[in-house]
């Protein structure tokens, strides 16, 4: 069992299930989607980032590059949040239906991320 | 390659995710934390509100509550948070300063850009390994016939030495292990401008394999190698090493000549060594006994060496494996007159102090000198730091090992027929030499004795390839010719023609040139410069043939015809 394999398993799943947390519910009702549930799928997301850098793998790169592309949606989602919420004047529906679009653009590269995973998994032959 | 960015990614893993968690912590608390506004209402802060204020104060830019003033317990979670901000901040920048300043960072970032240096290469460039004395001799020399060279050295001090030296053009220098193939990759060994590859460093392990690489890697590339081993000789030859030089056997060689054909000797050292004596100096009747101080790698040399040229020899040594080696052997170091006069250093005509002590060696010419004024002195200097003592010890010849090779692979390197016509000097006698020696006196006088070869073709001699084929007869002389006043000869003559294997001797000045021809000049090296007008400029060479200034204009051609 290698560690740090477990730690960045943990950490990809966790970001996909809270992506996915979030992403649950009608696309443009508020209370279908709860905002710690974004900042925590945020957090997770950046922290397997890190997890990956220095990793020379070709499939640690592309694990790289797909976490980027979720990093880079869920920050524009939390963005328009905080852009709806403090500058537009209050959330509306239309505005709801981008962040979660946006965090369903997350949820396919975390998938993607996940699929990664399972594959070299099942390459490493040990 | 990108060795240093992955490098830095993988060490601060660890400060980048303890910064998001300390954040992400510091902002969750300020959003769940109820706090008051202005009017006394509950009023929690929300995500925005909470980054913004974490953002601020993590980075303890300024500091103020907003949008309301905190409650209690706002401010308890703001004592807390201001701590675990800067901690973290001084964690991340901390791990950051300090791989910066590691060793191998610094190595690694060394490395890259050296190799970048070499790969953008756009000219021919010698790879050098180990930058001892004959290593810097070979990249000086080289620096300053603009013939650039990359250098490899497994101490850090010596490439420090190869940046303090002050060269007029950029030689790049690598400290590591030459012996390590990708260490010669990242030095350009498969770099398509390198031209040879110079393996100088003092251990012979590593020169072979040097050699062995770039023999594998590119068979065509010119190999010159150092070693002080006969097995490793013999092993560098079996492979294809085009140059192989031994300091001990090249010097007892070249001590051999001096003793018994000077001016053939003096011929030799005007064309490999820029330092050469002048005519004056050669020494007349060193023919009779010699002594050989120090029985070691040096003394077995130049024992064979003068054996073969039937010199009578008694060797000094007092360390216990050399004992009995030979049939005339006296006990002790020869720093003491006593021992020099077991010796019986009356009769003899010269003395070698050949042993690896700088000290022993002068104190031993000094202890002979005051026994025997007249004998001919030849001291070894082991280090080179030593060169002032040497140099004003008065000693006939000092051998320098470093000094010796540099010079007969600067032969090589100047062009491959200096070895040979040095070779091709073996056939002849001394009184030949004698000419040909007053003869090179006459062109250069005391002056710096420079030779350089052509090889007629288009790459070297552009213009004469075009008259050779238009019909034209060239003539040897026309090198020697003044390309300014065809009337004037140049500072230089022939000394070798090669055609198809067939060596000739000085040529004489009307020898018909065909294509392919190698011709090996001696003479000042501003006669070369000239020369190279001629060579490459068909209307120069025009006018050297025909004396007339042939212009190929329309215009003149159009003037030309009316006259």
């Amino acid at each position: 069992m290698n560690r740090e394999k477990v730690i960045f398993a943990f950490f990809i799943v966790l970001a996909l299930t809270l992506n996915f947390g979030f992403f649950l519910g009608e696309i443009d009702k508020e209370i279908h989607h709860n905002v710690f549930e974004l900042f925590a799928a945020l957090v997770v997301s950046m922290i397997c980032t890190v997890l990956k850098f220095g990793d020379r793998t070709h499939l640690g790169a592309l694990m790289l590059a797909t976490s980027l592309v979720a990093d880079l949606q869920l920050v524009i989602a939390a963005i328009l949040w905080g852009f709806a919420e403090q500058i537009s004047g209050g959330m509306t529906g239309s505005m709801m239906s981008s962040v979660v679009s946006l965090s369903g653009g997350a949820l396919l590269a975390n998938i993607i991320s996940v699929i990664l995973l399972v594959v070299e998994t099942i390459v490493v032959r040990r | 390659m990108n060795n240093v960015f992955y490098l830095l990614l993988r060490r601060l893993r660890v400060p980048f995710i303890t910064m998001i968690v300390v954040y992400s912590i510091s902002i969750l608390g300020f959003v769940l934390i109820p706090g008051q506004d202005d009017a006394g209402n509950v009023w929690r802060m929300d995500f925005f509100h909470a980054v913004y204020f974490v953002s601020f104060m993590g980075t303890t830019i300024g500091f103020g509550e907003i949008p309301f003033a905190f409650t209690d317990a706002q401010r308890m979670w703001t004592l807390l948070m201001i701590y675990a901000t800067v901690v973290a901040w001084l964690y991340g920048i901390g791990s950051m300063l300090a791989l910066l300043q590691e060793p191998v960072f610094g190595r690694l970032l060394r490395r890259r850009s050296f190799t970048g240096e070499v790969a953008g290469f756009a000219e021919p460039f010698y790879l050098i390994c180990g930058y001892g004395v004959t290593g810097r001799l070979i990249v000086h020399k080289l620096a300053n016939r603009d013939i650039r060279a990359v250098v490899i050295d497994i101490s850090q001090d010596r490439i420090d030495d190869l940046e303090m030296d002050t060269l007029p053009i950029r030689v790049p220098g690598l400290c590591a292990d030459a012996a390590l193939p990708d260490v010669l990759d990242d030095a350009g060994l498969q770099h398509p401008h390198c031209i040879g590859v110079l393996a100088l460093t003092d251990d012979d392990n590593s020169n072979l394999a040097v050699s062995i690489a770039s023999k594998l890697l590119m068979p065509n590339r010119m190999v010159i190698s150092r070693t002080e081993a006969e097995v490793t000789t013999a092993n560098l030859l079996s492979f294809g090493t085009n140059q192989v030089v031994d300091p001990f056997e090249a010097y007892a060689g070249y001590l051999s000549m001096a003793i018994h054909t000077p001016y053939k000797h003096l011929v030799y050292d005007w064309l490999v060594n820029p330092y050469h004596r002048p005519l004056s100096s050669v020494y007349q009747q060193k023919q009779g006994r010699w002594i050989i101080c120090g029985f070691g790698r040096f003394g077995r040399a130049l024992y064979k060496a003068f054996k073969a040229d039937n010199v009578f020899i008694t060797v000094i040594d007092s360390k216990e494996q050399n004992v009995n080696q030979t049939e005339q052997q006296i006990w002790g170091i020869g720093t003491e007159a006593r021992t020099l006069e077991e010796a019986n250093i009356s009769d003899a005509v010269g003395i070698v102090a050949g042993t690896d002590n700088d000290a022993d060696n002068l104190s031993i010419i000094m202890t002979a000198r005051g026994i025997k004024p007249k004998l001919v002195t030849v001291v070894r200097q082991n280090l080179d730091a030593n060169r002032l003592v040497f140099r004003h010890s008065g000693a006939d010849f000092v051998m320098e090992p470093g000094r010796i090779i540099a010079n007969q692979i600067m032969a090589q390197i100047k062009t491959p027929l200096l070895p040979a016509f040095i070779e091709a000097l073996k056939e002849y006698d001394d009184v030949w030499a004698h000419t040909l020696l007053n003869r090179m006196s006459s062109v250069v006088g005391e002056d710096e004795l420079e030779s350089w070869a052509f090889v007629l073709g288009e790459e070297e001699t552009p213009a004469i390839k075009m008259a050779l084929e238009e019909g034209t007869i060239i003539k040897m002389k026309v090198f020697l010719k003044d390309p300014r006043d065809h009337s004037q000869m140049l500072p230089g003559f022939p000394l070798m023609l090669r055609r198809d294997d067939d060596i000739k001797i000085l040529p004489g000045e009307l020898t018909e040139l065909q294509m392919g021809d190698e011709i090996l000049f001696c003479g000042l090296s501003k006669a070369f410069t000239q020369v190279e007008w001629t060579v490459n400029n068909y209307n120069v060479l025009q006018y050297i043939l025909t004396g007339k200034d042939a212009n190929n204009t329309l215009l003149s051609r159009w003037f030309n015809a009316d006259q």
